[in-house]
């Protein structure tokens, strides 16, 4: 019930942005996210963005995911 | 699907679960906790039970609001759909969780209005000037600031047949009483990813702090859970306990300010029974004095029937993890998606219908 979903804002109108994913469009409200922007990724859940996605973390997180199988000795 | 595609990726998943069998310390279980149903039923989906050491068990939690909804909530949206010129409107998971003597869906196949939306938008959205329209407020942190936001909307446009019937939800307070739970030694949590995004991953400093087990807020794609899990482990490597955030592209330590700030504006926390847990003291959330006119347990007048004990249903042990799905004498005989007997069943995230549908240890 808790599942959201990223998706590209691609217009904002007032305080309802349009965003799409794989080719799927839909209105969400932007109340709770009122910084997001054009272009940028939040995820909707239950009409709603919830919070912008910040693609700089989303990159961390690969690069650490990357690192993980590397250097990982067996701990005593 | 950007942002999805690279975190269900198999190779990237089959690198992490070897980094987890390197990093869990040998010769002792651990047992953790995936306290969202949306975990649940990912790990479910993904089978990511078969790709952990033996030596590490998941154990499914109370994270799914439909299922922890007690009974008597139910019996009220029912005497709701019955009301004369009274349209319900709700999440499709409530359709079919019994009450006591009907569900929301037979209740429509007999012609009540009973409406399925997406969001409290849609609710709010169908608010027909002949009709008293109630939306059926259950669900997290997560679901609660959109129903805020949306009473909020209906208040400024001075909207009179619009209520909302709430049953929201706070984690913190049934994570506090998981760890107090005798008989159930968890190690740590896998905490909700969008929960997390509007309360941030500080909310859990608790857990770490205070009862010495470990947390890690973390996403709801394959590789997230199983890069969760090698934090958790890491931790007990490491001899530390702390509340890691795999999920970072989407939550903060602080979480949603805006968020917050709608939902202490508009609800107040309250009291409130939590089916398996029972009644936990400021664990729910309530409208405000001023959005009284709004709340339908307030303005309508709401004569439901006497609530009927459920018979032979665990679903309350299973929510705290004290039992396994397959512990119940009602599964998959009695109790199945198709006739479900408790909420666990019926909802797509509870743990019953996970098992059910995924196969169960």
């Amino acid at each position: 019930m808790c599942l959201g979903v990223p998706m590209k804002i691609i217009d904002v109108e007032g305080t309802t942005a349009t965003v799409e994913m794989a080719q799927v469009r839909q209105q969400c409200d932007l109340s709770l996210a009122p910084e997001a922007r054009v272009g940028d990724y939040v995820i909707v859940h239950a009409g709603f963005a919830i919070e912008v996605l910040d693609e700089e973390e989303a990159q961390e997180t690969l690069e650490l995911l990357d690192e993980i199988g590397f250097g990982t000795g067996r701990v005593p | 699907m950007k942002y999805l595609d690279e975190f269900r990726d198999p190779a990237r998943a089959r690198k992490v679960a070897r980094a987890i069998a390197a990093v869990a310390p040998a010769g002792r279980e651990f047992a953790f906790m995936e306290v969202c149903g949306t975990h649940t039923m990912a790990i479910a989906r993904y089978g990511l039970k078969k790709l952990l050491p033996p030596n590490v068990r998941l154990i499914s939690g109370p994270g799914c609001p439909v299922c922890v909804t007690p009974k008597e909530y139910v019996d009220l949206a029912v005497a709701l759909a019955r009301t004369p010129g009274v349209t319900v409107a709700t999440f499709g998971d409530m359709m079919r969780v019994p009450g006591s003597s009907a569900d929301l869906s037979k209740l429509q196949a007999e012609g009540a209005d009973v409406r399925v939306v997406y969001s409290a938008r849609d609710a709010l959205a169908r608010a027909e000037p002949a009709r008293k329209v109630v939306f059926l407020a259950v669900g997290f942190e997560t679901t609660s600031p959109t129903v805020a936001a949306t009473v909020k909307a209906a208040a400024a446009e001075g909207v009179g047949n619009f209520f909302v019937l709430t049953a929201h939800k706070l984690i913190p307070p049934a994570m506090r009483a998981l760890c107090e739970t005798d008989g159930l030694a968890l190690d740590g949590f896998i905490c909700p990813a969008h929960v997390s995004a509007i309360i941030g991953s500080s909310a859990y400093d608790f857990v770490a702090d205070g009862y010495e087990l470990a947390c890690a807020v973390t996403g709801f794609e394959p590789v997230d859970i199983l890069q969760g899990i090698y934090l958790l482990l890491k931790q007990y490597a490491d001899g530390e306990r702390r509340v890691d955030n795999q999920y970072s592209r989407v939550v903060k330590a602080e979480g949603n300010r805006r968020a917050q700030e709608l939902l202490a504006e508009v609800f107040e926390v309250c009291d409130s029974r939590w089916r398996g847990l029972g009644d936990l003291p400021a664990s729910g959330s309530a409208l405000r004095e001023e959005y009284a006119a709004f709340d339908a347990a307030r303005a309508l007048q709401l004569e439901p029937e006497e609530t009927v004990p459920d018979r032979g249903c665990i679903c309350g042990e299973v929510l705290t993890g004290l039992k396994l799905p397959a512990d119940c004498a009602l599964f998959g005989e009695r109790c199945t998606p198709a006739a479900p007997v408790g909420p666990c069943m019926v909802s797509s995230e509870g743990s019953c219908a996970a098992a059910f549908k995924y196969g169960y240890e």
